[in-house]
Parts: C-alpha cells; sequence; structure tokens
C-alpha cells in the first residue's frame, strides 16, 4: 500500500497532460457526509459540495445532463439537483428506503429499489408520480436497465435472484438466480447480456439477455487476499462492448475484465473499499469511490493505471458523471 | 418424505397459480402443464420447517436481560417469510412448525410428534442433553437437526453427529472471539470470576482454553456459588454494591475481569463494583455473541428493520441463529428446487453452499463437524465494540478457523 501511494504521488508530481475539450463535473455521493461533492474532470480538483438529505447514495444524472438524481436513503426521497446552479430543485416519492435507481434511457421514468419493502417503484420523472410498484425479493438493490429501455433487471440481496421486468408492463418476466447478495446489475451497451455481481458469493454472473440464463460466473482471484475479502458490487462495461470494470469493495482494487473472453486481465489498486464507479463520457477515463479512503481515483483506461485519487466527502458511495 | 414435496396437490396449486396469474400475468407459455422457461414458476415445492423448543421462563438480574417470550422463533419467523418472498417466484412455500416442551422435559415424544406430522428439518433450540436425545432418532427417520441454541462444545466434539448442523456458536468460539480482542488491546492479564453451575464453568473451561492460545495468563480465579439469594430484591442493590468490591478484593494486578456467569448469578452486578477499577468482560459488560440487538454494518440495518417491524422488539444472538438456520435451508432448496432431505443435506455439504448473514463475508460449514463458521460480534449493552476474528490472527485456510476448535484439534469423528 505505501508503495503504491509513492506511485500515485510520483504520478501525481509529473506535469498533467490536460486533454482538450470540456470539462465534465463528476458528481460524488457522500453516505456518511450528507453531501454530493462535484469534482472539475480536467483539473481533477474539488470545485463544490452540495448539502443533501441523510445518506445519499445512488446517484445519477438527466441524459441532458441538467438534473442529478440523488437517493436520500434514511429520508426516504429521491432529490434533484439543478445542475447550473447547484441547488435542490424537488423531491421525488420514492418510497422508504431508497437505495439504487435506474433512469430510463430517455429520462422519463426513474425505477427505485426500495430496500426495506421488497419493492420497485417506478416514478414519471415529469409529473413526479409513482406509476407503479413492483413487488420483488427480499431487499431489492441493484438496478439496470437495457439500452432499448423495454427492460428493467433488478437484483435481491437476500433472495439471490436478478428479476427481468417488462417496463410496458411493470411485470415480472424472469427470475434467474445468482451467487449470494447481488448488488449491482449492468446491461451490455448492445443489450445482450446482463453482468451481475455478487458481493458475498465473490463472482460476477453473466446473463444471456435472449435465453435469461447465466451463461458465465467470473471470479477473482488476488494473490495475497482471501476469496472473502473479494466483494464485487459496481460494474461498468465500455461502450465498445469490450472492456469490464468490476469494482471489489474490500479488496480495494478494480478488476478489468476483457468482456468478450471474460478473463481478468489487471487488478488496479485504488483505495479502501470501492464501491461504484463511472466512465467519463469520452470513454478515456473511469472513477472509481472509494469508501473508506474518503477519495476517489481517475482510472487512465488505456493503460488501465491510476491517475490520480482526489478527497471527497466522508465514505463515498456513488458517482455520476455530467454528460456535457 | 413423500408429505414434503406436493407436485400435483389441488390446493398448492390453486394457490400458486392464482399468485403466478398476477405476477405473469403477461407471460403466455405460463401454464400448469407447462411452467414457463427460465427458473420461473415451478409450483409445487411445500417445505415445513419444524422448530422444537424446551422453554421457561428464564430469571436475569436486569429486567432487561430477561429472554423475550419469542426468542429464537421470531427470527425463524423473519426467515421464513424472507424465505416465502423467493419462494413466490419458484413456487416454493415455506412453513414453520412450533412445538414447545417444558425446560428439563423428555423431548422424545414432542420431536416424534413432529416427524409424524412430516416435519424433515427441525431447528432444535433444547439443551445439548436434549438434543442428544433427539440426534440418533433424528438420523433414523432422515430429519436434519440445526442446533440453534446450545453452545457446548461436546456437540461439535465427542458428541458430534453427521446430520446435526449447529448455526449457534460454541462456547470457544465466543471466547476465542472475546480472547482476540482483549489481546489486540494488550489487555493480557485476566482474573477470571466463575458461577458455581455446570454452564459456567464450561464457560469459565473455554476462557482458559482461550487464554493459552492467543497469549494472556489468567493471574486469578475465583468461584462465586450461588447460594440461592434473591435477584432483584428492593434493597438487594445496596447489598451488592457491598458484596461486589469485597468479592474482588485483594487481587493479584490485572487488566480486565472475565466473567463466566451463564447462570445469571452474579455476573451483571460485576461491572463498575470492582475494588480496582478494570474493565470487565465475558457474560456480563463487553460480551461476545453471534449478532447484537446494534449491529448496523453489512447490510445489517436492513435485517435489523425488517425484524423490528415483524416482531416489535429487537433482533437477539438466539433470532439469528435461527434466522440462518431456516435461511440455510431456505438455499438449499431454492438451489436444488428440492426438499428432499437428501439433496437438502447434499447441497449444504457441498462446496458450493455458502449463506449470507450480514457478517461482512459469506458463512460455510466446518465440514469435520458441520459447525457453521462465522465472525463473533463483541458488544456491550449498548452496540457493537468489535468484530473477530481480529486483523493478524492469521490461518492457513480460514481466518474464521481462528474462532474455536481447529480441525487438528478436533474430537469429532462422524460416523
Amino acid at each position: 500500500m505505501r508503495h503504491h501511494m509513492c506511485l500515485l504521488a510520483a504520478a501525481a508530481a509529473l506535469p498533467f497532460l490536460a486533454q482538450p475539450g470540456w470539462a465534465n463535473m463528476v458528481y460524488v455521493s457522500n453516505e456518511k457526509g450528507n453531501s454530493i461533492t462535484v469534482v472539475d474532470s480536467t483539473s481533477m480538483e474539488v470545485v463544490k459540495t452540495i448539502e443533501v438529505g441523510q445518506r445519499p447514495r445512488g446517484i445519477t444524472i438527466s441524459p441532458d445532463g441538467k438534473i442529478v438524481y440523488v437517493c436520500a436513503s434514511d429520508d426516504d426521497t429521491v432529490q434533484m439537483i439543478d445542475t447550473s446552479t447547484g441547488k435542490i430543485v424537488g423531491t421525488l416519492p420514492s418510497g422508504p428506503d431508497p437505495e439504487l435507481f435506474i433512469l430510463s434511457p430517455d429520462g422519463k421514468t426513474l425505477y427505485v429499489a426500495n430496500e426495506n419493502d421488497n419493492l420497485v417503484t417506478v416514478i414519471n420523472v415529469e409529473t413526479r408520480a409513482v406509476v407503479a410498484e413492483i413487488p420483488v425479493g427480499v431487499e431489492p438493490e441493484g438496478m439496470g436497465v437495457s439500452p432499448d429501455g423495454k427492460t428493467i433487471v433488478n437484483t435481491s440481496e437476500t433472495t439471490n435472484m436478478a428479476h427481468f421486468i417488462d417496463t410496458s408492463t411493470h411485470e415480472i418476466t424472469d427470475n434467474v438466480l445468482v451467487d449470494s447478495r447481488p448488488r449491482y446489475a449492468q446491461f451490455k451497451p448492445d443489450g445482450s447480456e446482463v453482468w451481475v455481481s455478487a458481493e458475498i458469493g465473490g463472482t460476477v454472473s453473466v446473463i444471456d439477455n435472449k435465453t435469461r440464463a447465466v451463461k458465465h460466473k467470473i471470479t477473482f482471484d488476488i494473490q495475497g487476499l482471501r476469496s472473502e475479502q473479494i466483494q464485487p458490487v459496481g460494474i461498468r462495461i465500455s461502450a465498445d462492448g469490450k472492456k469490464a470494470y468490476v469494482a471489489l469493495g474490500p479488496a480495494n482494487r478494480v478488476a478489468v475484465i476483457n468482456a468478450e473472453t471474460y478473463e481478468v486481465e489487471k487488478y488496479v489498486l485504488v483505495g479502501q473499499r470501492v464501491w461504484q464507479l463511472a466512465f467519463m463520457p469520452d470513454g478515456k477515463t473511469i472513477i472509481s469511490t472509494n469508501g473508506l479512503s474518503n477519495d476517489i481515483t481517475f482510472i487512465d483506461t488505456a493503460t488501465d493505471e491510476p491517475i490520480k485519487s482526489v478527497t471527497v466527502g466522508q465514505l463515498p458511495w456513488g458517482v455520476a458523471v455530467a454528460p456535457n | 418424505m413423500n408429505g414434503l414435496v406436493m407436485k400435483s396437490t389441488v390446493p398448492i396449486t390453486l394457490t400458486f397459480l392464482f399468485g403466478f396469474f398476477l405476477l405473469f400475468v403477461n407471460v403466455s407459455e405460463l401454464s400448469a402443464q407447462q411452467p414457463a422457461a427460465n427458473q420461473s414458476a415451478k409450483p409445487g415445492v411445500d417445505a415445513r420447517i419444524g422448530y422444537l423448543r424446551a422453554y421457561e421462563p428464564q430469571l436475569a438480574l436486569s429486567v432487561l436481560d430477561i429472554p423475550p417470550r419469542d426468542e429464537g422463533v421470531a427470527g425463524a419467523n423473519v426467515a421464513i417469510s424472507d424465505n416465502n418472498t423467493t419462494g413466490k417466484f419458484l413456487g416454493q412455500q415455506f412453513t414453520l412448525d412450533v412445538t414447545e416442551t417444558k425446560f428439563n422435559a423428555d423431548v422424545i415424544p414432542a420431536f416424534k410428534e413432529m416427524v409424524a406430522r412430516g416435519d424433515r428439518f427441525v431447528l432444535a433450540d433444547v439443551s445439548a442433553k436434549q438434543l442428544l436425545s433427539i440426534a440418533d432418532i433424528a438420523k433414523d427417520a432422515g430429519v436434519l437437526l440445526f442446533n440453534i441454541g446450545a453452545t457446548d462444545d461436546i456437540l461439535r466434539e465427542e458428541e458430534c453427529r453427521p446430520n446435526v448442523f449447529h448455526t449457534a456458536p460454541t462456547r470457544s468460539m465466543l471466547a476465542d472471539g472475546l480472547a482476540q480482542y482483549l489481546v489486540w488491546k494488550q489487555w493480557r492479564k485476566w482474573v477470571l470470576l466463575y458461577g458455581s453451575h455446570e454452564n459456567d464453568k464450561l464457560y469459565a473451561d473455554a476462557i482458559r482454553r482461550a487464554a493459552s492460545r492467543f497469549g494472556a495468563t489468567i493471574v486469578e480465579e475465583r468461584l462465586y456459588e450461588d447460594r440461592g439469594t434473591a435477584r432483584r430484591t428492593d434493597s438487594g442493590v445496596v447489598l451488592v454494591q457491598q458484596q461486589m468490591p469485597v468479592f474482588t478484593q485483594n487481587l493479584p494486578e490485572h487488566d480486565v475481569v472475565i466473567v463466566a456467569d451463564e447462570s445469571e448469578v452474579f455476573g451483571s452486578y460485576v461491572p463498575y463494583r470492582t475494588w480496582t477499577p478494570r474493565p470487565v468482560v465475558g457474560t456480563a459488560g463487553l460480551v461476545a455473541s453471534s449478532w447484537h440487538p446494534a449491529s448496523e454494518q453489512w447490510g445489517g440495518v436492513q435485517i435489523q428493520s425488517r425484524f423490528v417491524k415483524m416482531a416489535g422488539r429487537r433482533m437477539l444472538s438466539k433470532d439469528m441463529q435461527a434466522w440462518t438456520a431456516v435461511r440455510i435451508l431456505g438455499e438449499a432448496i431454492t438451489r436444488t428446487k428440492s426438499a428432499e432431505t437428501k439433496q437438502v443435506e447434499d447441497y449444504i455439504k457441498s462446496d458450493e453452499f455458502s449463506i449470507a448473514a450480514f457478517k461482512g463475508q459469506k458463512l460455510t460449514f466446518r465440514n469435520w463437524n458441520w459447525q457453521l463458521r462465522q465472525p463473533i460480534l463483541i458488544g456491550d449493552g449498548h452496540g457493537v465494540v468489535s468484530t473477530s476474528p481480529q486483523a493478524g490472527f492469521l490461518h492457513q485456510f480460514s481466518e474464521l478457523d481462528t474462532l474455536g476448535v481447529d480441525r487438528p484439534e478436533t474430537k469429532c469423528r462422524l460416523k
């Protein structure tokens, strides 16, 4: 770890080669800080801290980049932040204890996992009204949406299933058993597969979206670490569908996976308790939240080396990047 | 065994089909004859789980420590509800069959009745002696037992059984968990105060074993005889205030006082009343247990709030031990899609098996005595202070095996 810190320090000391183009704002939810830290992606510096509700976790941004949505879990609400002013401009009726959600590709519908009530709540963002409540398994958590917006996948942590839900009927069509405590669901950009991480099981299940069956199970093996310490959580897959990144929680690393062969190619050491990930819009950088180190790490996706870690608020949980 | 799998009985089919059509109303291929593809609707697995309980109201030195009437049973009920939420997607239904006997009663007749009713999986919330009285009858009847209450090491050692799984930790696991924390704190000089009942002596034995394992020294031991004086009498506090300092007077230099008083005769009176000001640990003060009503780590908030909602009180260790046992069965029945004893047993005993129970890592069984490996929470009346195994206590196979009797030392020979 110390060795790694020296490397990081050395990297930071080098003049940073700024990419041409606009800076994107990076929004990080701080679970214990009850705040959102805004980081400029070009300077990699904190530009603002926004106070939000209790225990902010899930965070996402509208396709036009105008609104950031935050699950204020302990306030049982979803807060909307205007990105131009940094002010909270409204709330959505999320149902109790919202942890994670997903916005439909058109930005009109929000699907929220309500952990305490075994429900997925469907919210019309425009009217701010609940459209449907879908009963799912015990402790719903991960939410994924297909690129065409026709299917959402919810994972339930104690039931250990990925529930496939038809967004036109709000009915469950398939239930796929995965390993223990499934945390996160991520569709491949072409919609062919859904990747589901299992925190306690220590695996990522690759589910074929046509057959709705597990076609491959990715396992992780890090020298010097016990398998119990490897707890996959957040997943991101590159726009070309070739590479996947998986946050490994207390293993303090992000796994880099060949998304075509499912081989783990590399483990990038970032910070403690790596939780969620987000790509920069150009895909050249991916950002991890490191909960116990209170920082985020920018990783270069060409070399898969960490570029820089930036201190944010207390217990960073989720991250969303403005598309513009 | 036939009573368990009801593949085509009328009530089950009707109940489930009704449920499924609500859920899968637009899934055209779903019908009674042709269940939907992909792990959906396969009606007909009905799993009865028995809960055998020897109960009588227990005394405690503090009214706050009196076990609730439904201790353990409430945990099993929450897990049944969890299993049924999962089960509705797979056509599996779980029910709990609770049978209560007197505390020291012969439990054989009650157990035989449960078997006759079709219970093939039974949670045993009974004493070690009572458990042993039914273990072999259970084996002959093809029944799997889950020991959710007894911490006696002997049940995992000399008297281990191939059909008895233990979700309750052993006294040695609890003592080792506590000892690791004390050693990590560099509190290595211990005074041991132990009660005169059999259970107290067994707990004291586990503490002595832990001291020698982890390099602590017991500088003096004192026995507290139970002379049957009334607990919680009106003037008791005055008496105790005089008595405890005297009982702990003239001890050699020590870092902590360990009390071994499972019987609740004197232990809870020791904190704040010792002659020299020292922390009190063991069965009072800082206590090692399988769960803590204030544990919120590792997703614990969710099980805690689910439990409070159903039971109207906070979740205790025995509730967690029962919850875990029922969830283990749920997991096995979900994964094998069967409630046949053989399949369930094979799955639980396979390398594939693990269970998540809000303790930060997967829990598995020790395959030499079917004891569930688990982190031990170290907490006081207010909250969790630490979780063992402590960092730095290493093991070649699993750090959880630094807690309790390990494979090379076991006296268990499974037949």
